[in-house]
């Protein structure tokens, strides 16, 4: 196995308040030394991190893997070594041997980890529960619907109560399916202008209250996927000082745009849940940087044909495993959030939301790192993606914060510009 | 944000909106409209502005009024009309709106006259034209999903400017079904755009839609009270399908609270004008009595709309 030295770099691991300069040693796939080489350790590879920074590698609470080579590229070229993919696949992960299928499958790519969400329902239809305790087996890391609802409660509590019954975590998408079930976008003004049916904030906080108290009558541990509103963070944060076993996430694009965005029926700003008010953004902004939500990609590939429809009819989602890192940089500049906290967004954070040891660096963790240059600036065109999708927003943006190098498990998954050096 | 219905000049290439558009341009187009007027009094109801064009009816969903001015419109100004009924023929078969769009590019379209079902259709087309360089052909919206039906806004604009002469000491009241309405959209920007002081709003809160105020809208729910001294009233339709399920009760109920009968006209100006972009349900927004009387000015706007029709078509396409 590699021994490797990542040395220069400034060591930032939030989970164990480390922020300094040191190199790290790696040894058999796990952080065998910080600051100095262990007793007879002689590096295979040196990775010169002069002005960069490293990092655990970053965790991805939800991203979808339609072309599953293409995107688990995307997710190292991101910095990104784990990722959490939503049931709604096709077919959708509702039975063992496709979750193992996809989970086989990606180590043998060899890119980033893959955590699949099991299905919560059989076909996500929201009726028949289906075989949890089999696709826990297979290797589902929790239990999901993806953005699909449950529409009978009754179906909702007996699901959570089976889940809690063998300790799986539940990961929803708080929407009420009648409120949103005819929308395209924000009831805001904006919707009002161009005429676009809309979703109202009501749709997130009344679903939230809904699995907030199911969380609490059955004690199942509960996620709530992709907040989109400020009511929504905020009876989040009241749960949670209730001592409801309850987290959240936002995502990157939730973070920095609005419905404003959609200026005249971009079809890029469609998203699910849908982009709201200015204020809701600067309050999911505001919760994430108190450590409320974690934040997410939400990495959706929409083909380019998916989006050259009427605003109503595009495919909502955009682009977001190779943007996860310089957004959330970005996020963290305007929010005035220091570095260390911003990358506990997208590490340790989501680590502690799985359950999960990694998005770590100390002795004796799992050697997933990120290296990156903070400084380094770039124009998101088409080409410089190595995912599939290529819709964003985002497209044509000067970005900060680009990835050096990737490790899984001590072994180096890429390597973005020329700072490495063997030896 | 850049206005994708003016050219570099700042001068109308597609009209999509009346969002948007300087008083200028929305006046030049009344202007334009008035001249056009005397067309359509001679014999020979034609002037050559368009002759050689190309202007294609392009219906998403299914309309014969609109089509119909529409291609009254093209033809006193000299133009070629084709008329697409692609409803249910090229996207039944799988073709998407762009490709439609490509292949009467390619039959040399200059003006595509749109309506299409969903909000924003005709942004997506001005888009595409300017991606594959397509500058000379141009795009007049027909009425898009609840978003805009511009043409009708403008004709309403020069039925009020006709009949009132001034916007700017107005008071404006639009009743009924905003919520699912382009053409209450339109006009709204039209009649805040030429100046107009006081624009109201009147329906029951299931038909309006939410941050009427931020477009400078006063909402009422009260019909008497919203139509106390109004000088110019618009009546909406209101689609079959929504007169009796969760936005109201019944279509008896809304005519009683909602429909304009002598009695409740008689609250407007003793000069105050009704107008209805029709077609009208007698009986449901409006009172027969009313729809006939000496206040309505209902076909009058349908005279006009040929007449800004061409205005609009031969300042889009004229050059």
């Amino acid at each position: 196995m590699n021994r490797i030295e990542i040395r220069n770099g400034r060591l930032i691991d939030p989970l164990n308040n480390i922020d300094r300069p040191a190199s790290l040693f790696i040894a058999e796939g796990r952080i065998a030394s910080i600051g100095s080489a262990p007793e007879g350790f002689a590096a295979e590879r040196i990775i010169d991190a002069s002005g960069a920074v490293v990092c655990p590698g970053f965790i991805d609470l939800g991203a979808r893997l339609n072309s599953i080579e293409a995107e688990l590229a995307a997710a190292v070229a991101g910095g990104v070594t784990s990722v959490v993919v939503p049931p709604d696949t096709d077919p959708p992960l509702d039975e063992p041997e496709l979750a193992d299928r996809l989970v086989h499958r990606a180590a043998d790519i060899g890119r980033a980890r893959v955590l699949p969400l099991g299905a919560l329902t059989l076909g996500l239809k929201g009726e028949r529960l289906a075989e949890l305790g089999g696709l826990a087996r297979a290797g589902c890391v929790a239990f999901s619907q993806a953005n699909r609802p449950v529409v009978d409660t009754e179906s909702l509590m007996r699901a959570l109560e089976y889940a809690a019954t063998f300790g799986y975590a539940v990961w929803l998408q708080p929407q009420d399916h009648w409120l949103a079930r005819n929308g395209i976008a924000h009831a805001g003004e904006v919707a009002s202008r161009l005429g676009l049916a809309g979703i109202p904030v009501s749709a997130e906080t009344i679903a939230i209250a809904t699995l907030v108290q199911l969380a609490r009558d059955t004690g199942v541990r509960l996620h709530l996927t992709r907040l989109s509103s400020g009511a929504g963070a905020r009876l989040l944060e009241v749960a949670r000082s209730e001592g409801v076993a309850v987290t959240g996430d936002v995502s990157i694009h939730h973070l920095h745009l609005t419905e404003n965005d959609i200026g005249y029926f971009d079809s890029q700003a469609r998203f699910d849940p849908p982009l709201r008010s200015q204020s809701d953004r600067q309050a999911l902004s505001d919760a994430a940087a108190r450590g409320v939500l974690a934040i997410c990609s939400d990495h959706t590939p929409v083909g380019a044909d998916d989006k050259l429809l009427p605003f109503g009819e595009a495919k909502p989602g955009a682009t977001g495993l190779e943007l996860l890192l310089p957004l959330t940089l970005k996020w963290a500049t305007e929010a005035g959030v220091s570095l260390p906290k911003a990358l506990a967004r997208i590490t340790a954070d989501p680590a502690a939301i799985l359950g999960s040891d990694r998005g770590q660096l100390a002795v004796g963790a799992v050697a997933d790192v990120c290296v990156f240059d903070p400084e380094a600036n770039w124009r998101l065109l088409p080409e410089a993606l190595r995912s599939k999708g290529k819709n964003t927003p985002f497209l044509g943006y000067e970005l900060q914060g680009r990835v050096t190098a990737c490790l899984i498990g001590g072994r180096q998954v890429c390597s973005g510009s020329p700072v490495e050096s063997s030896k | 944000m850049h206005n994708p219905q003016l050219n570099a000049h700042g001068e109308l290439t597609h009209l999509l909106s009346i969002e948007g558009l300087p008083r200028e341009v929305v006046t030049h187009i009344l202007d334009t409209a008035q001249s056009f007027m005397e067309v359509s009094q001679r014999d020979v109801k034609k002037v050559p502005l368009l002759r050689g064009k190309s202007v294609f009816n392009l219906f998403f969903e299914n309309s014969t009024r609109t089509r119909t001015t529409f291609e009254i419109a093209a033809k006193r100004l000299s133009a070629d009309v084709i008329n697409l009924d692609i409803g249910r023929s090229s996207t039944a078969k799988g073709e998407t709106l762009l490709d439609t769009i490509d292949n009467l590019c390619a039959m040399h379209a200059n003006l595509f006259v749109v309506r299409h079902s969903a909000s924003g259709a005709p942004y997506l087309i001005a888009e595409h034209l300017a991606r594959v360089g397509r500058d000379d052909i141009h795009v007049v919206n027909a009425g898009d999903g609840r978003h805009a039906h511009p043409t009708q806004g403008l004709l309403d604009m020069y039925t009020i400017r006709h009949y009132k002469q001034e916007f700017t000491n107005l008071r404006v009241a639009i009743v009924g079904d905003i919520l699912h309405s382009r053409v209450a959209r339109s006009d709204i920007h039209a009649l805040t755009t030429l100046g107009v002081p006081e624009v109201r709003a009147i329906g029951p809160q299931t038909l309006l839609p939410g941050h009427l105020d931020r477009m400078g809208v006063h909402v009422f729910h009260d019909l008497a009270e919203g139509l106390k001294d109004c000088d110019v009233v618009i009546m909406l339709r209101l689609q079959n399908e929504r007169m009796n399920g969760a936005l109201l009760p019944s279509a008896g109920e809304y005519f009683r609270l909602y429909g304009l009968t002598p009695d409740k006209l008689a609250l407007a100006k003793p000069d105050a004008i009704v107008m209805h972009p029709g077609p009208m349900n007698r009986g449901v927004e409006i009172h027969s009595v009313v729809a006939d009387g000496p206040q309505a000015v209902i076909l009058p706007q349908v005279t006009f709309g040929i007449a800004v029709r061409m205005a609009v078509m031969s300042i889009v396409a004229g050059n």
